[in-house]
């Protein structure tokens, strides 16, 4: 019989501690199969977030690192100019990347760091309980905002990355969605060339933000939690690439 | 070349691989000076946005396997100390200097002693140590960077150099030459991209029952190696002493002045400088307890290493202690005023 489907070897055969429904799964996965595909698991180092994906080295079969809360775009620098033939990548929260690690990923780009991040935003603070992100949606209730949050005295929701698109040294700035099928694909064929524009020795920084549900703190079902995306969340940030400088240039 | 200089010349000799940093005075000239040595060795060399961002560039290069040091002045290294707690905490190696300056708070750019709580008892968040070194000459500004990063590797652990203000400053002449080598343990936890096939994580977060208790016992085991092993310390003119001056850095230099001039008055008195804050010599001072009448302590703090002295005294001499806050710096005249008093009382009695 032929094999249609079969886990790639860069994810663990083992349980996540992801609730049921959540884009953390998905995103690993993706993550996993863009790392076996390109051929660079024996050169990858990952950074793990503080976050719900705080023990993504449980899962992910690359040597991995687990900092502190917002810094990984830092420690992902002393890495990488120290290694410059290695493959780095970060996966961050939207707490961990657009709140307390604001200077960081900033910084981080602004110096044209040769990195990968991915950007997972659900819109919450998905491990501490489901408070207020920067990301969350106005109107949207979090153990923070029992009201929904209010633009007055709670802000509107930070578009980091268009922030970041607008740095020189950011070369790649795409927005994706795990909410179908079609998006997942996409959100796929974005790490990808995200991570191939670090193979190539492009000179920056490249980021993949990708919608992602929590339909734990979202208080919804999973399917539900994905319908969020399209009907609201991709309302608020916009899917698509913000910005190629390989493609733009053309 | 100035202590500062010094220093960081001895970090290119130590093969220091990276330097990352922000400016503050009073140790500026330690980034100036790597910012065409470290390129020009073909190292690395970043000045980060903030000393949050150093710490952790530190932390990562650490975690390849490099040597990797970064340098600051005291509020700079508040802010390095969450950074400091995850080095411990995930073990690795690295150096940190802090060229004090007089606070709290923004305080001035004055010498003082007043981080010493801070580098010796752990400074950030949990229960853990770093090798502290208190260097008091130009010559060991070098020295105690050439030794900084082996015993950074040997033990997985960071090092803090704690000079300050004034040594950072000062010009002396200086021999450099690399250390003898030491046998240092092979770093095959570091993250180089699944070498051999096997993956390496580095991690300070244990959530098993008891793993983190566990971790911590072996954290201990391992600081109780260093305090056993690598104290140091100097011992100067003890002979017959009946007053004993316990002093670091910068002040044990002006102290050494005072003694010298003292044994020349006839004054029976010597000196204990630890080189190592922590480890502490708590025992050589403990011995010098047990046969000298009168301990001194004299810093440039409110009485910071004094607690570490009345331990190791642990009741069996009065300490008495001389300090200047804020940026004064004692002199030599002030501190054998204050022995000459401390032996008139003794023979009153
Ligand atoms: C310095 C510090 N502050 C606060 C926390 C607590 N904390 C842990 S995770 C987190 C937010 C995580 O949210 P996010 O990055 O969006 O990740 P998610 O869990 O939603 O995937 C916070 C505030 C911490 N660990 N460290
Ligand atoms: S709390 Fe939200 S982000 Fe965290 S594991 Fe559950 S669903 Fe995923
Ligand atoms: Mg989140």
């Amino acid at each position: 019989m032929k094999t249609q489907f079969k886990r790639t070897p860069v994810l663990k055969d083992c349980p996540t501690h992801y609730c049921p429904g959540c884009g953390h799964g998905i995103a690993h996965r993706l993550l996993a199969e863009v790392i076996e595909e390109l051929g660079i698991q024996d050169r990858t180092i990952g950074i793990a977030p503080v976050g719900c994906a705080v023990l993504a080295y449980n899962y992910l079969d690359v040597d991995m690192i687990e900092v502190a809360h917002g810094r990984a775009p830092a420690v992902a620098t002393g890495m990488k100019r120290c290694n410059p033939d290695r493959i780095i990548f970060s996966y961050q929260g939207d707490g961990d990347l657009a709140a307390i690690g604001t200077a960081e990923i900033i910084h981080a780009a602004h110096r044209a760091e040769q990195l990968t991040v991915i950007f997972i935003n659900n819109a919450v603070f998905g491990m501490t309980g489901g408070q207020m992100a920067p990301t969350t949606v106005l109107g949207q209730v979090t153990a923070t905002t029992p009201e929904g949050r209010q633009s007055h005295g709670e802000g509107y929701p930070l578009q980091v990355s268009e922030l970041l698109a607008l740095l020189p040294g950011a070369i790649y700035v795409e927005r994706c969605a795990l909410s179908n099928v079609p998006r997942i694909r996409q959100a796929k064929a974005a790490m990808k060339h995200a991570f191939e524009l670090q193979m190539q020795g492009a000179p920056g920084l490249s980021l993949v933000e990708i919608l992602s549900p929590c339909p734990t703190y979202w208080r919804m079902s999973p399917s539900d939690a994905m319908q969020w995306i399209e009907d609201h969340m991709s309302k608020v940030f916009p899917l698509g690439r913000l910005k190629d400088m390989e493609k733009d240039e053309r | 070349m100035c202590g500062n200089e010094a220093l960081a010349e001895a970090a290119i000799l130590a093969g220091c691989d990276a330097y990352f940093g922000y400016p503050i005075t009073p140790q500026n000239e330690i980034s100036a000076y790597l910012a065409h040595r470290m390129p020009a060795e073909g190292r690395v060399f970043i000045q980060s946005e903030s000393e949050l961002a150093a710490i952790n560039m530190v932390f990562g290069a650490a975690a390849t396997g490099k040597r990797a040091m970064t340098s600051s002045s005291s509020p700079g290294i508040s802010l390095m100390q969450e950074g400091m707690s995850y080095l411990a905490g995930a073990e690795l190696p690295a150096v940190v200097v802090n060229v004090m300056r007089g606070g709290p708070g923004l305080g001035n750019i004055s010498p003082a002693q007043g981080d010493y709580f801070q580098a010796t008892r752990g400074g950030g968040h949990g229960d853990y140590k770093t090798i502290v070194l208190g260097p008091a000459s130009v010559q060991e500004m070098a020295d105690c960077m050439l030794l900084a990063f082996d015993l950074a590797d040997q033990y997985r652990i960071t090092v803090e150099i704690l000079a300050d203000g004034l040594l950072g400053q000062m010009m002396e002449p200086l021999t450099l030459a690399p250390r003898p080598h030491r046998p240092l343990p092979a770093k095959d936890w570091a993250l180089t991209g699944h070498a051999g096939g096997k993956q390496n994580i580095i991690r300070s977060l244990w959530l098993g029952e008891g793993a983190l208790e566990e971790h911590n016992k072996k954290l201990q085991a391992k600081y109780r190696r260093i305090e056993e092993n690598e104290v140091r310390c100097e011992e100067y003119r003890l002979d017959g002493a009946e007053v004993v001056v316990v002093a670091y850095g910068i002040v044990a230099r002006i102290a050494r002045a005072a003694v010298d001039q003292g044994r020349q008055e006839g004054i029976p008195v010597g000196l204990i400088r630890p080189i190592t804050l922590w480890p502490f010599p708590s025992r050589q001072i403990g011995r010098a307890a047990d046969t000298f009448p009168v301990v001194l302590t004299a810093e440039m703090s409110s009485g910071q290493m004094l607690e570490d002295v009345k331990l190791a005294v642990a009741g069996k001499a009065p300490v008495l202690f001389y300090g200047r806050m804020g940026g004064g710096i004692p002199s030599a005249d002030e501190l054998l005023g204050q022995i000459r008093e401390l032996t008139l009382s003794k023979k009153q009695v």
